[in-house]
């Protein structure tokens, strides 16, 4: 039946027929199929079909038990000063967080790297603990320092410091800068480790023999370190950019979702409260539609620019 | 240069530690609400004094007297993790494997459909992914929530790297002793690939716990709900739950915390060696 079942099992001293069972367990022609299955079948289910019925269900009208089927309506729907808020405060969202949450915890892990750090593994976990909280008990903790009285935290500092206090949920300015800390505070750790195991697996050599030829600290931070941390880099700009434009949570917790004057409304926000507050299915599958096309957009662009994800064997 | 060096050190230490203290003092503010009593907190918000007068147990004692439903979030955001996790490990871990060890047809197209699967945010399919969960009667059931997540395509990716680092020796000679292809990868492989494993039930049960949007879509019922879920209904503008919340936050973050400190050695080192390399 099978070529390469391995002859060595069954010439052994144990005399045992090769059955059709055995011989699919010994297959390797069979083995990859049975292993790889499950990424398939959930593929298949879970995300090919969603996607091509959210492509479908963009172009119709959705009521209970009727569908029919209204062209561009949807999409022209969205011409609307709430989708508006939404992709600003998403594209404003995502430019800081890309801004902060790339080359600040990559200065951060070269630091803790370096030869004249004290106690890095003390720091390294001291700064990943926030990663671990989750984003509703994050919320909840913000909340609390954020508080619009004026003996919360932060506006105690800003009275003794001579500013006047805020009332930092309720403007658009200090909403987003809300939002922005919020995942700034969750995600240092997480983007510092990332740099951290790249940075341990470039090679001491190439600095010693830097040093030999006389480079100083930033050449070798320019010229070394940077070009080798590329892969890492573009590896968190990837995910720094589909979390910023999939971001939901950071509002959610601020807002549940209805900030004053949509100040806090984000893409998927907008898709939330389309499909399951006003059940426009329709209008919600457009805005999906809409986000999963500007993010292959932007990873094309960019694996274009970097020629990166080639696959090393 | 010594004395030079010295200044350095104390530098950076001084600049982590300020860091540190922004990134540890927000669990200070909370564990200090957490002892203080929710009228307080609503009138005053928090104020950073001690103020030990009014500080007590009480919302913990709430939340162990009257705080059933606590305990039954708490219970079904284990239940959910744990099966989560034990799911995308085992499968994630085989698909890697068969993708880094094994030369089969499909093998290039199925690697590149990983790395699409991995840029498309799940978000983006709430709607037609709720709907398919609808209609295989699987909404307000843990397998509804954990169902289209049992496979990992980022999981996939690391376990591969991890994979294709393993000397093919132990393999071919397991061949020679007539150990089965699902033996090699049981008995022989997942040992070796352990680190990768501990790096892998860190991040997937760390994202498991925490999952807030689609266990949010999915999950009707109060007796249902998980930690994030259930705490985040009790964020509301008027603050009548803040007693329980507060106290529920500190304890939600424990098991996670313990978890992360047990595995934390693996968690970095599986991350080196099988990271992102070029």
């Amino acid at each position: 039946m099978d070529r390469q079942v391995s002859a060595p099992a069954d010439s052994k001293t144990v005399p045992t027929k090769p059955t059709r069972l055995r011989s699919f367990f010994h297959s390797q022609k069979m083995a990859p199929y049975f292993f790889v299955a499950p990424f398939v079948i959930s593929f298949l289910l879970f995300m090919l079909y969603p996607i091509i019925s959210a492509f479908y269900m963009s172009f119709q009208e959705i009521l209970p038990g009727e569908e029919t089927f209204v062209g561009l309506k949807n999409y022209q729907a969205l011409n609307n000063e709430h989708f508006y808020a939404a992709v600003s405060n998403t594209v404003i969202y995502t430019i800081w967080t890309l801004i902060i949450l790339i080359p600040v915890p990559l200065v951060l892990a070269v630091l803790i790297h370096s030869r004249f750090m004290l106690a890095p593994v003390l720091f390294r976990s001291a700064l990943f603990l926030p990663a671990l909280t989750s984003i509703v008990v994050g919320g909840a903790i913000f909340r609390l320092i954020f508080g619009e009285m004026d003996t919360a935290p932060m506006n105690t500092i800003l009275i003794k410091l001579g500013f006047s206090p805020q009332q930092w949920a309720m403007e658009g300015g200090t909403a987003m800068f809300l939002m922005v800390a919020l995942a700034s505070w969750r995600w240092m750790g997480i983007n510092l480790l990332y740099f951290l195991s790249g940075l341990q697996n470039i090679p001491k050599e190439l600095y010693e023999s830097a040093e030999i030829d006389g480079a100083g600290s930033l050449s070798k931070f320019f010229r070394i370190t940077l070009p080798l941390l590329k892969p890492v880099t573009i590896y968190v700009l990837t995910i720094s950019i589909y979390g910023g434009f999939t971001m939901f949570t950071e509002s959610y917790v601020f807002w549940t979702n209805h900030s004053p004057g949509d100040i806090g409304l984000t893409l998927i926000g907008y898709l939330y409260q389309q499909s399951f507050e006003n059940f426009n299915m329709g209008v919600g599958s457009a805005i999906g539609i809409v986000l999963l096309v500007t993010i292959l957009v932007i990873n094309i662009v960019q694996l274009k620019l970097f020629g990166q994800f080639r696959r090393e064997e | 240069m010594y004395a030079k060096k010295k200044w350095l050190s104390l530098l950076l230490f001084a600049l982590f530690a300020v860091l540190s203290f922004l990134a540890l003092f927000p669990f200070f503010c909370l564990l200090l609400a957490s002892f203080k009593p929710s009228t307080e907190l609503l009138r005053y918000g928090l104020n950073l004094q001690l103020q030990p007068e009014i500080l007590s147990l009480n919302n913990y004692y709430y939340l162990l007297a009257d705080g059933r439903i606590y305990f039954v979030w708490f219970s079904n955001s284990v239940i959910i993790t744990v099966l989560n996790t034990a799911l995308a490990l085992l499968f994630s871990s085989m698909v890697g494997y068969a993708l880094a060890v094994y030369q089969f047809k499909w093998r290039n197209i199925i690697f590149a459909t990983v790395l699409f699967v991995m840029m498309i945010p799940i978000e983006i399919i709430l709607l037609p992914l709720y709907k398919l969960i609808v209609s295989l009667r699987l909404i307000d059931t843990y397998w509804g929530v954990i169902l289209p997540f049992v496979v990992s395509p980022f999981a996939v990716f690391f376990f591969r790297q991890y994979a294709i680092g393993i000397p093919r020796d132990f393999i071919d000679a397991a061949r020679i002793d007539g150990c089965t292809e699902f033996g090699i990868f049981f008995r022989i492989m997942r040992p070796l690939m352990a680190p990768a494993f501990g790096a892998m039930a860190i991040l997937q049960a760390l994202t498991s716990w925490n999952n807030l949007v689609w266990p949010l879509v999915v999950l009707h019922s109060e007796e249902k709900f998980t930690l994030p879920i259930g705490l985040s209904s009790l964020l509301t503008p008027y603050g009548n739950n803040y007693d329980i919340l507060l106290s529920g936050a500190i304890l939600s973050v424990i098991p996670i915390m313990i978890l992360y400190l047990v595995f934390q050695r693996y968690f970095i080192s599986g991350l080196t060696v099988g990271g992102i390399k070029g």
